[in-house]
């Protein structure tokens, strides 16, 4: 009697997953599809394809795709570090190793001149290298005595964190005029990709991680009812948590290198799937890559259209867009 | 090979801060054994210790003839569950997520649950009496309806002793019996060894085989209800004047309050 109770829970379960899923991919295809339509320039689709509208039909689509791995790596760094640190506001630049990236970027910026195609190839280099250090940093300085209590990881990525981002501020004080408009436009996020390269290095990590941290998912689960609770489900609680932690600052360190700061997405994606799906991470993983990777092809669009021909960073929309939206599903969440 | 605990010289703490001080006993198969002891006395600390979460600074805790540490973790879940007072509950998983999580030590990489998976957690649902509830968000429950959660996420863990830190200490009455039947008929039926730290000195004696009684960080006295219920080593324990009854109906000793009285 109760087997069939709780085979049928589980099936129900998988059942509104799979529906979720489904209606997640079709969404995404067609912010795919409406991506790649919209834009200042008019594509013309009559046969044979001209130079030019291949080169932006090639352009817009790897625009897309850097969306889509952004917004889904960002999204499920969010949902590792917000089940690892127990904290449901916990987002990848809460944690100072998107700080780290970009005192990175600043530098190479501000050493490299101005924003030019070849100064592209060295400034993802540096964002990466600046998140990786991030990561050992925190993590020294959270360790006592071979532990790091949880507290600890997330009081330190936040001090961390603040300390990053004076120095950015420090150093774009000292900045010629020039050197600032790039700073700005890669601080508030572009996904604008010109090198492919970049593009698949970004992937591979992302989708590395991803798949890391899904099949990982119990391990997650366990630590979201606590670390006490983790040791006794028979977690290697110490050792987890370093796997945990490297993979959101490999992904966020990834996507922060190659689509500069887009902020808002790690918090709000996790909470509008958590709210679809439930909290199981099995779950929760897969759904938020997709709707990070919609949301973020959604807001890129909007910002290449929305005050055409000029490109507002997509940065500024996914907060803007984000924020109204987070307000009122908490307020009718909170009125139920 | 009936004695599921060996405990030894235990000392163990927090940096800084020893809170257990020496401390041996030993626990047989499916014994129902008590803790007691006032705040601070260093019980919840035993636990943690029992159970992994603390590093003993000195001495040891075994099972059979193996010290817990040298147990590989996912093992050791496999023989001891535990089941804490009230976690603070930051994500609203349903009951049976909860109870999934049990499963946790047997489960390995991207497989989803098995036959096996399913029928353990049917079992512990069953056992549990938790049937009813569990779809629901564990943050829309009542106290009682979660620790009856609780226990069947530790029994699906299929072990061989469960650890208990206050399990009744939120519960109305008739909750605090259903639970301690619930572990009582574990420890009787499914030789389930059962360790609980119990504030309730009463409900201690009606369900307890042996009782420890700690007060800073050592035993004070141990043994049957009977025994450890003595109102001069309670008095002086608990600094608290108390007459001792015998229950008319199981003819375990009742501890009374007198207020007002000073020693």
């Amino acid at each position: 009697m109760t087997f069939t109770d709780v085979k049928g829970a589980l099936a129900s379960k998988r059942e509104k997953a799979q529906k979720v899923f489904l209606a997640l991919a079709a969404l995404l295809a067609v912010s795919v599809f409406v991506s790649v339509l919209s834009g200042p320039a008019k594509i013309n689709f009559s046969e044979p394809l001209s130079e030019i509208t291949r080169r932006i039909l090639y352009m817009r689509l790897s625009r897309t795709a850097l969306a889509i791995i952004a917004g889904g790596g960002i999204s499920v760094s969010g949902v590792i570090l917000q089940g690892l640190l127990r904290n449901p506001l916990c987002e990848p630049y809460v944690l100072g190793i998107s700080g780290g990236a970009s005192v990175g970027a600043v530098v190479s910026i501000v050493i490299g001149g101005t924003w030019t195609i070849l100064g592209l190839s060295v400034l993802p280099l540096w964002a990466f290298l600046g998140a990786a250090a991030t990561f050992f940093v925190v993590y020294r300085i959270a360790e006592v005595n071979g532990r790091v209590p949880i507290q600890n990881l997330l009081l330190t990525g936040v001090i961390v964190g603040a300390v990053l981002s004076s120095i950015v501020v420090f150093i774009v004080s000292f900045s010629e005029k020039e050197t600032l408009h790039s700073v700005m436009w890669w601080l508030l996020g572009n996904l604008q990709i010109f090198d492919n390269g970049l593009l698949i290095f970004v992937a591979i990590i992302v989708v590395a991680g991803s798949v890391a941290a899904g099949a990982l998912s119990n391990d997650l689960n366990a630590f979201s009812l606590g670390e006490e609770e983790a040791v006794h489900a028979g977690v290697e609680t110490e050792r987890m948590k370093k796997v945990f932690f490297l993979i959101a600052s490999l992904i966020t360190g990834a996507c922060v290198s190659a689509a500069g700061m887009i902020g808002f997405l790690g918090l709000i994606v996790p909470h509008f799937m958590r709210m679809a799906t439930g909290h199981d991470h099995k779950v929760l993983i897969p759904a938020s890559f997709l709707a990070g990777g919609i949301f973020l092809v959604l807001c890129d669009t909007l910002a290449r259209t929305v005050m055409s021909p000029s490109e507002v960073p997509v940065g500024v929309i996914t907060a803007v867009c984000g924020a109204p939206f987070f307000i009122h599903m908490l307020r009718k969440k909170s009125r139920l | 090979m009936m004695t599921q605990f060996e405990i030894n010289m235990l000392v163990s703490g927090y940096p800084g801060k020893t809170v257990i001080n020496g401390i041996s006993f030993s626990m047989r198969k499916g014994e129902f054994l008590g803790i007691i002891g006032p705040n601070g006395a260093g019980k919840s600390t035993l636990l943690k210790t029992m159970s992994r979460v603390l590093r003993p600074s000195s001495g040891s805790v075994k099972m059979g003839l193996r010290d817990i540490f040298s147990i590989p973790v996912k093992e050791f879940a496999r023989s001891v569950a535990f089941v804490s007072s009230d976690p603070s509950i930051v994500f609203p998983f349903t009951g049976l997520e909860v109870i999934m999580m049990g499963r946790f030590p047997y489960l390995r990489m991207f497989a989803s649950e098995s036959r096996q998976d399913i029928e353990a957690v049917s079992r512990a649902v069953e056992t549990a009496d938790c049937a009813g509830i569990i779809s629901r968000p564990i943050d829309n429950m009542s106290a009682g309806e979660r620790q009856r959660i609780l226990i069947a996420k530790a029994l699906a863990q299929e072990p061989e002793a469960i650890i208990l830190d206050e399990p009744t200490s939120h519960l109305d009455i008739s909750h605090q019996v259903q639970v301690l039947d619930i572990l009582k008929d574990l420890s009787v039926n499914k030789r389930i060894s059962i360790i609980a730290v119990l504030h309730d000195l009463n409900l201690a004696a009606e369900y307890c085989d042996r009782l420890l009684l700690m007060d800073d960080g050592v035993i004070v006295s141990s043994g049957t209800p009977s025994d450890v219920l003595d109102y001069a080593t309670i008095e002086k324990v608990y600094k608290t004047v108390v007459v001792i009854r015998e229950n008319p109906v199981s003819g375990k000793p009742f501890v009374l309050l007198a207020p007002g009285l000073k020693r």
